[in-house]
Parts: structure tokens; sequence; C-alpha cells
């Protein structure tokens, strides 16, 4: 299958995520410069972490602009599998394909070092091959993680299933002490109603070869695989 | 046409959690300014708009904020227009 990775000026993650398809995955990528809108072909766009357009404004504020941001939005309408790592998450959510917003962390600093998440919900695209409540060890590494919505949208996350992802002690528990950045109710990723579009702040390309610490996010990129050849 | 000065202020909506201004009110409480309350660090924006009146400005500000200057799930804004005079 092919997956689409947009580049915007400031993606720094996109060779990561197009290495883990290619060389650990064994499947083809095709990597979208930000002025492009023919996604011909693609079957997964997985829009990576990095700064685009140096987050001025907000994080993800002038990516949700580029054409190829337009070409996205169109393809997931049309029920196509859209992930976003990081600032691909800040980004979605700026383009209004996933609800909500980002806040600075609550510490106010960078943070990059590995988390645990629990899986919520198992019945997506791009989680199906876990167990769920699973626990996995996958690396953060933002400065606007701290997700926040309406009380209303928070109530209709939660009621859908749609908080796919959440922080957690290495065993589980899921608490104030182990959410990182402040965010809603220690959410790490959600999805839309359908489950065709998912956003996440960890960065499961990082945690795919046992080189470099964790192989907790590979089966993310396994899944959607399976969902799309299956 | 003329030529209008004009002036964004963006700030979070109330009820959101401003981290940076929870930090800039706990640095001036240590600083003995113990009275000062209620800090919010927003942004600033500041342009020039060529328009035929006040109300022509006012909706391409308006516009623009919906677009993208402004994140109405965690941001508000006031503006101030003035116009140029030569």
């Amino acid at each position: 299958m092919k997956f689409g990775i947009p580049v915007y000026p400031g993606s720094n993650c996109d060779r990561d995520v197009g290495w883990v398809i290619e060389k650990v995955l064994g499947h083809e990528v095709r990597y979208l410069w930000h002025k492009e809108r023919d996604l011909s072909g693609i079957d997964c766009i997985i829009v990576p972490g990095g700064f685009s357009y140096g987050d001025y404004l907000r994080a993800g504020a002038m990516a949700k602009l580029s054409p190829v941001t337009e070409a996205i939005c169109e393809f997931a309408e049309r029920g196509g599998l859209v992930m976003g790592i990081c600032n691909g998450f800040q980004i979605l959510l700026e383009a209004g394909l996933l609800p909500g917003a980002m806040l600075p962390n609550k510490t106010l600093s960078f943070i990059c070092e590995f988390v645990h998440l629990k899986v919520e919900n198992n019945e997506i695209p791009f989680t199906h091959l876990y167990e769920k409540g699973e626990i996995l060890r996958i690396p953060i590494a933002h400065a606007e993680g701290n997700y926040t919505c309406t009380p209303e949208t928070l109530k209709e996350l939660e009621e859908n299933g749609q908080v796919v992802v959440r922080y957690c002690s290495p065993e589980g528990i899921v608490s104030e002490e182990f959410n990182p950045n402040g965010s809603l109710n220690n959410i790490a990723g959600i999805c839309n109603k359908k489950g065709n579009v998912f956003g996440l702040m960890p960065h499961p390309e990082r945690a795919s070869e046992a080189i470099v610490g964790s192989v907790d996010g590979y089966r993310m990129f396994e899944s959607i695989v399976r969902s799309v050849l299956v | 046409m003329a030529n209008y000065s004009v002036k964004i202020f963006v700030t979070y909506r109330k009820g959101v959690l401003d981290p940076q201004g929870v930090a800039v009110e706990k640095a001036a409480h240590s600083l003995g300014f113990e009275k000062v309350g209620n800090v919010k660090v927003g942004k600033y924006i500041t342009m020039n708009i060529e328009a035929g009146s006040p109300e022509e400005v006012k909706k391409e500000i308006e516009e623009m904020a919906k677009k993208f200057l402004v994140n109405p799930v965690i941001e508000e804004y006031t503006y101030e227009i003035e116009e140029v005079k030569e």
C-alpha cells in the first residue's frame, strides 16, 4: 500500500515516519510537498511532527492553510485514513478534522521523554492490533501538548470512545501525577467520530525498532496496513 | 480609500488556563507585587488596511480572525481601528 507524508517548511519527522514505513514495514511512501494537491493512489496520510512554519501564530495555524492540507481535508471527508503525529496532530486540530485545541504544556517547558500510554480504543484502523487497556511506552517531544476543549466536546469524546490513548503510569494508572503536559483527562490521542482520523502527541515512529528503545509504536503502522489490505 | 491602522489583541478565553499568565503572576508575587492578579499573556498584532470605511476594515479583521488569526476554541480577541492621516 502507499502512504502519503506531507512535508511543510519546518516538518522534521517526515523522514523518520518514512523510514519506518519503507524500511521496517516494507511499504511505499510518497512525500507530498506542502504546495501539492494531488493525493491520487494514496491509501493513508500521515501528517508528521516538527515545527511547520516555525509554529508561527499557533502550532499548526499556518499549515492548515497549505494546499496539501486542503487536499488532506477532502481526503478525510471521503473516508480516507489520516493520522497526525505531534505537530501533525496540532495541524489536524487547527484544520478542524479533530475537535479541540492545544495549549502550552503546564510546565511551560519542552518535554522530551518516554511516557506510558493506555490504549482506550482498539477498534479503529490505527490501533486494532493492540489489546484494550494495553500499556505502551512511547516518547513525547513537544512544548504544546496540553489538550483542551469545551466541556461539551469532552463529554462527547468520552461518550463516543474517541479518546484513543491516555497518559498513565507504567502500571496503567491514569492520574494527574502521570500527566506530563496538563492535557484534559490525560488525553494523549483522539479520533474523529468515524474513526478514520486519528491524532496523537506521542511519536510511534520513534518507538518502532528495538534499537531505539521501544517497539510499542510499530503496531499502529501495522494496524493501518492490515485494515487497508484485508 | 483610506489607510487604517489596526491593533488586534488576542488572549485566552475565560476559563482556559493560561500557563504563561500563571507563571508571570507567581513571579510578580514573589517580587513583592502581591496585589497583582488575573494576569494573562496574549498576542498583539498590528497591521495597516486600505479600505473605504471603518466598517469595511471591521469586516476584514473579523473574517481574518475567523479564518486563521484566532482559534475560537481557546482564544478571544478585541481590536482598535484608527484612520492614518497623511
